[in-house]
């Protein structure tokens, strides 16, 4: 954190440039910044305030609502209250996301912890089996957890159970959020392995050194030596996460398509099915705001400690 | 003796650990090669290529990987120009709102982009820029601009603004020394923000899949969503179609590794 906030001052070198004078001035000196702005302002803030406005009407994909835009302010909001499928939703996000973050966070740092100082070849060739998951876009990885899913005997999980002597088992019906879940934390367990590989080896090693030159346990080394230690990453790491796990769609929407049941109808597939499926693009909205919301809470929350 | 144990103990939990998260990936790479594949992980009895012949026979599915590649290379070239552009006068001159912009810029690459997806359907329609892949190339890039600029700008903190000065003195304007002093210096990290550019839209499924209509059009994300879809699919030409999907990714991340490493070399180099 201190780091940025060096170079941050450091960058403020402008004060040895030549100023120009006048009244060109500002054009002058910002030109360059005004593709990115103009970029950003129509097709980043505009959609914003327009879910806004939206969430505010009736608009409808097609249809006389489609034509006859009618303001009905908060009826959305009101609407979702009593929507049971809105409140199923926003409690499979909430299992959705707190599983893949204390999945991901936990897989990543046990990988780190127990890679590190390993023999090298050996952290390669494990490392490249957890990272290539990682790498593959996510409609692949959809694809590959739900092969290792599947249903009937046939699924890759299945067999092995079956090899083991014990009943296939319906993941993607019975337990189908808990299958979505997994694949994530499959997907994204790698990037919080590097994130806390790139803390652990910043810890001094005379610290964990000296603990256990003291008597102290591995355990108890790593609980009051090395984690204390990691406690800022630890935080950046679980926020980055819980930003980005909040708006996954394509894993959910192709290995499930949200089903069965709205059993696995997270936030952002629910706004996508409300939208395009069931044609109401004001409900859609009034979702993606709640969506941006919670967004917008975590990302001040994070900026904030990120500024300290 | 106590330490040779865990030592062990993590040998193997890594071992198992390793192997499981191998197991989807070598369902796809074998049911690629396999004449008759099925949902589960199983080896060949014989190894082909028809699964790669057949995929790459259909039109449309080299069509997709075309237009694919050529929204991707949109994006992540219109991404470095804007980002270096904008970079320049943050990195470069004192301005007055820069905190609170840069603040901005960081806040916003953290808000999920799936909720744009409806306004953005909405916009497109408005703007009459549906179906059309251009749309969707200034669309992904206005998305990733926040992230790939945090990055940009902190890349080009770390070049020397002393290298400039001479330049200036010459009487260089602001984009000269921008082209030919900053970005020669600083190639590791464009190619970190092309490559991330790239590898970000070519993964990208929602946001064609929303705001383009004809099939013709789909890259080749979508077209794999689609091919998965279909009932009653040929699993062989799934798996054949994802591995051809994934190489891009696998073979840029790969590459950006070795960019991001030079990069911490070029570094030193340059303090120096």
């Amino acid at each position: 954190m201190k780091e940025v906030e060096k170079i941050m001052r450091n960058s403020s070198v402008g004060k040895r440039l030549p100023l120009v004078q006048g009244a060109g001035t500002l054009v002058y000196k910002t030109w360059m910044l005004w593709p990115a702005v103009v970029l950003l302002a129509i097709f980043f803030i505009l959609p914003i305030c327009m879910a806004l406005y939206y969430s505010f009407t009736n608009l409808a994909l097609s249809g006389a609502a489609a034509k006859n835009l009618e303001f009905i302010w908060f009826d959305n909001y009101a609407k979702m209250l009593k929507d049971k499928d809105m409140l199923k939703s926003i409690r499979a996000t909430l299992v959705f996301l707190l599983g893949s973050v204390a999945g991901q966070t936990l897989l990543g740092f046990v990988f780190a912890y127990l890679m590190k100082g390993r023999n090298a070849t050996f952290r390669r060739v494990t490392g490249s089996c957890i990272l290539t998951g990682w790498v593959m876009p996510q409609v692949v990885a959809a694809i590959c957890m739900y092969a290792f899913f599947y249903n009937k005997d046939s699924g890759t999980l299945n067999r092995i159970i079956g090899l083991l002597g014990a009943e296939p088992v319906a993941w993607l019906y019975d337990h189908a959020l808990l299958s979505v879940t997994i694949a994530n934390i499959w997907h994204g367990a790698a990037y919080s392995m590097m994130v806390f590989q790139a803390a652990l080896d910043n810890v001094p090693a005379d610290t964990t050194e000296s603990a256990m030159l003291d008597g102290a346990s591995p355990w108890q080394t790593l609980i009051h030596i090395t984690i204390p230690q990691i406690k800022g990453t630890v935080f950046s790491n679980t926020m980055l996460i819980t930003l980005k796990t909040i708006g996954v769609f394509e894993l959910i929407f192709t290995m499930t398509g949200g089903g069965p049941a709205g059993k696995t109808q997270t936030l952002p597939v629910y706004m996508y099915l409300q939208a395009f499926k069931s044609f109401q693009l004001g409900y859609g909205s009034a979702i993606s705001v709640v969506l941006l919301v919670l967004g917008i809470m975590l990302s001040v929350l994070y900026t904030r400690v990120y500024k300290e | 003796m106590n330490r040779k144990r865990s030592a062990r103990n993590a040998y193997i939990i890594m071992s198992v650990m390793a192997i499981v998260f191998i197991m989807p990936l070598l369902w796809v790479i074998f049911a690629s090669f396999n004449p008759d594949a099925g949902v589960g992980l199983k080896l060949p009895s014989t190894w082909v290529i028809e699964n790669y012949q057949a995929v790459l026979s259909e039109s449309k599915n080299v069509r997709s990987f075309g237009i694919g590649l050529a929204l991707s290379i949109g994006v992540a070239t219109l991404e470095v120009i804007v980002c270096a552009l904008a970079s320049y006068p943050l990195s470069r001159y004192e301005l007055r709102y820069k905190k609170s912009f840069m603040y901005t810029i960081l806040f916003m690459s953290c808000l999920p982009m799936t909720a744009l997806m409806i306004p953005a359907y909405k916009l497109f329609v408005q703007l009459h820029l549906m179906d059309n892949i251009l749309g969707v190339v200034l669309f992904m890039a206005a998305t990733q601009l926040p992230y790939n600029m945090w990055m940009m700008k902190n890349f080009m903190d770390q070049v020397a603004i002393e290298l400039e000065e001479a330049a200036w003195v010459d009487g260089a304007n602001k984009l000269k020394s921008l082209i030919h002093i900053v970005m020669p210096l600083m190639i590791p990290g464009l190619c970190t923000i092309g490559i991330h550019s790239f590898t970000s839209s070519w993964g990208n499924f929602f946001t064609p899949f929303i705001l383009l209509t004809s099939t013709s059009n789909y890259p080749a994300a979508v077209r794999l969503y689609q091919f998965f879809g279909t009932h009653g699919v040929n699993y062989g030409h799934l798996a054949a179609y994802s591995v051809l999907y994934s190489i891009p990714s696998i073979v840029l991340y790969s590459m950006a590794q070795s960019f991001m490493s030079k990069g911490f070399i070029m570094q030193g180099a340059n303090k120096g």
